[in-house]
């Protein structure tokens, strides 16, 4: 075999550049990666994460409480801006979801074989969000014991749910993509799982992967239809993120208030979605690799793949604020361009230009390679995207409702502590879980990593004879 | 234990299945099959090739990952796991538009179980009872759950899966399928298993170790 080179960050047109650093053949992926798991502690900063994590769920549950016992009248959602943080909260968590289910299932369909790194934890940063993000509705009904009259279930006032209205779209469309993206993360950690079933060196471990293993032996004629299954998955879950945040956003394109009323918010916000998840993926990414060692895997390059990306929606993201602007303008409706000159010097002018920097300036940065490339400045740029996403949320839901048609209706929404602190709670939720994935979960797809490895190519020697030419 | 190099001196007893001279109980050590270990990808699709050329029905390969063009080798016929799980996408589709039109566009009552339900066909905002153009997000994620729930039972289903024994876990060589190591199995049920044939014809094909496996 070749030496294989430490940085595979070159753009040679000549020679693929490798996947997988410092690992020749399967069995040092496999230690490498399982290590992970198989590690009798796992590193310190992993204690200190998770004390935070527990820490605030923990006040996220007390507040859930506090919130059933005395009504939504805790949150700061008042007159005229009836919708406030809970759907500001709820959009944001289920967009970080759409970059998991972005690199599992259309980076496959695209055949990118370097999401093989990188897409069994943003399988599980989908199923983490949307948890985190299907709590909000759920809590926020006001009348929580009445809450399955959200589904079609027979009830007392044989009354059935609206099916014309977004609101309900998004129940089917939300619990959709929980249960797709369950069953593909699913799916594809079965052969991990037997891995780590085989290596097993407790019987309280052999018998718990082994039972969520099923039994997987690695039989080709079950691999055959795995991989049938795989693709049918992927194939689904593509179209069902586009629309699933496109029903998101037709909970705001679906009304009448100025400023939402646009037929360009199913791919603006799809954008948005797909920018703030892969944000959030880097900024998961980034630590880990550091704590766990597995720089050999989400290599340079994979990063650096991941800010083009960033990069890339990002511009979309900026193309659809200046396309909402010039709509506005153009289209003479007074209460449109009011709405939008508002969101740029009114009010709440201070969230709109964190909006702006965070989401159009701050990402430009990725056109210099040395940005691309440097771990401190994409670190930095992920979180500031990430904040950048929240603020167009709240941008969108709260200048358009604090002041639509009436003035006499204008008024300025403030945020309680109680919205605050869940805000804070949900990434405590959403952290846990992660941290508890990464502890006990195959954090890396180990068998898709070695299948797109050069030494699983089963005509290898036309391989060697390339490389040594 | 059996090994490459050199071929068992052939009992004259019947040949198909004869139980390993080292095995305690004769009688109840039923062979199950004869296993072979490869090193590479090449190696197990080469020799798969040759075990689907010269005939054998009941066998299979397993690898950690899904070997390109080994299915092919071995000559698996494409699934019929796409067409279930299209059978299963419509039945999403058509339950969402039934299930839209009953509640929102009907008053018909229907036995519904333990209760009677009824429809409630109600205006909103001057939309027509039947909107079709306001059922298709709900048709269309009820395509895609249904067929993604039938995409994994039918996987499932197909697969035999769980199955959380067989016969090959007791084999030690076998733990090393899900890390690095390729191997064929041949049943001892394959109409044209004969024991020390089935051995030379596997330890030919460059296998690095050939094993029995009882039931």
């Amino acid at each position: 075999m070749t030496t294989l080179p430490l940085d595979n960050t070159f753009d040679d047109p000549t020679r693929r550049a490798p996947l997988v650093l410092n690992h020749d053949d399967f069995g040092s992926v496999t230690n490498t990666i399982c290590g992970v798991n198989e590690a009798p502690k796992p590193p310190r900063a992993w204690y200190i994460a998770f004390g935070i994590s527990v820490t605030f769920l923990m006040i996220l549950g007390v507040l859930i409480g506090y919130l059933f016992w005395t009504g939504v009248g805790v949150w700061g959602n008042q007159n005229p801006a009836m919708w406030g943080f809970p759907i500001v909260n709820f959009v944001f968590w289920v967009g970080i979801g759409h970059a998991g289910t972005l690199i599992s299932a259309i980076l496959y369909l695209f055949r990118q074989k370097w999401r093989t790194a990188i897409n069994r934890f943003a399988e599980a940063m989908t199923i983490f969000a949307v948890i985190c993000a299907g709590m909000f509705p759920g809590i926020h009904v006001g009348r929580v014991w009445v809450s399955y009259w959200l589904f079609p279930i027979p009830n007392q006032m044989e009354l059935w749910p609206q099916f014309r209205s977004p609101l309900l779209w998004d129940v089917f469309a939300v619990g959709t993509y929980f249960t797709v993206s369950l069953l593909f993360w699913y799916v594809g950690m079965i052969p991990d799982l037997a891995t780590l079933r085989d290596r097993a060196k407790t019987k309280l471990k052999a018998i718990s992967y082994g039972i969520f293993a099923l039994g997987w032996r690695g039989s080709m004629r079950h691999w055959h239809r795995y991989e049938r299954a795989y693709l049918l998955l992927a194939a689904l879950a593509t179209p069902l993120v586009l629309s699933v945040h496109s029903v998101v956003s037709f909970d705001f394109a679906v009304a009448q208030v100025p400023g939402w009323h646009t037929t360009i918010f199913p791919p603006y916000f799809v954008a948005g979605a797909i920018f703030s998840g892969f944000a959030m993926v880097m900024t998961l990414a980034i630590p880990a690799r550091q704590w766990w060692g597995l720089k050999d895997f989400i290599t340079l390059r994979h990063l650096e793949t991941m800010n083009k990306i960033i990069l890339v929606t990002g511009s979309m993201v900026g193309y659809a604020y200046i396309m909402e602007f010039f709509t506005a303008w153009y289209s003479g409706a007074m209460y449109e361009s009011f709405a939008f000159v508002n969101r740029m010097f009114g009010q709440y002018a201070w969230a709109y230009w964190i909006m702006v920097s965070c989401n159009v300036f701050v990402p430009q940065l990725f056109w210099f390679k040395k940005a691309r490339q440097s771990i401190a400045i994409m670190f930095v740029v992920c979180l500031l995207v990430n904040v950048g996403m929240w603020f167009e949320r709240f941008v969108i839901i709260v200048t358009s409702l604090s002041q639509d048609y009436l003035p006499a209706n204008w008024d300025y929404f403030h945020p309680t502590w109680v919205d605050l602190t869940m805000l804070a709670g949900s990434f405590g939720l959403f952290m846990t879980l992660f941290l508890l994935f990464i502890r006990y979960l195959p954090v890396i797809a180990i068998a898709e990593v070695k299948a797109i490895m050069p030494a699983a190519n089963p005509h290898a020697h036309d391989h060697d004879k390339e490389a040594s030419a | 234990m059996n090994d490459v190099a050199g071929t068992t001196a052939v009992p004259a007893q019947s040949p198909r299945t004869i139980p390993s001279p080292s095995s305690v109980d004769e009688s109840s050590e039923k062979l199950y099959g004869l296993l072979a270990e490869f090193q590479t990808p090449a190696a197990i699709v080469s020799a798969a090739k040759k075990v689907h050329e010269a005939g054998y029905k009941w066998w299979d390969c397993c690898a950690p990952f899904p070997v390109h063009g080994l299915d092919k080798a071995m000559g698996i016929r494409p699934t019929i796991l796409p067409w279930l799980v299209l059978g299963a996408g419509i039945t999403g589709g058509t339950l969402g538009m039934l299930l839209q039109w009953f509640t929102n566009a009907t008053n018909l009552e229907i036995w519904g179980g333990p209760i009677w339900v009824t429809g409630y066909a109600f205006l909103v905002s001057g939309k027509p009872f039947a909107s079709v153009p306001t059922w298709i997000p709900v048709m269309f994620e009820l395509t895609v759950l249904l067929s993604a729930i039938g995409a994994v039972v039918f996987l499932m289903l197909l697969n035999k899966l769980p199955q959380l024994y067989h016969p090959c876990f007791k084999n030690e060589r076998f733990a090393r399928v899900t890390d690095d190591r390729f191997f064929i199995i041949i049943e001892a049920k394959d109409p044209l298993f004969y024991r020390a044939k089935t051995q030379q014809l596997l330890a030919s094909l460059g296998a690095t170790a050939v094993e029995e496996v009882q039931a």
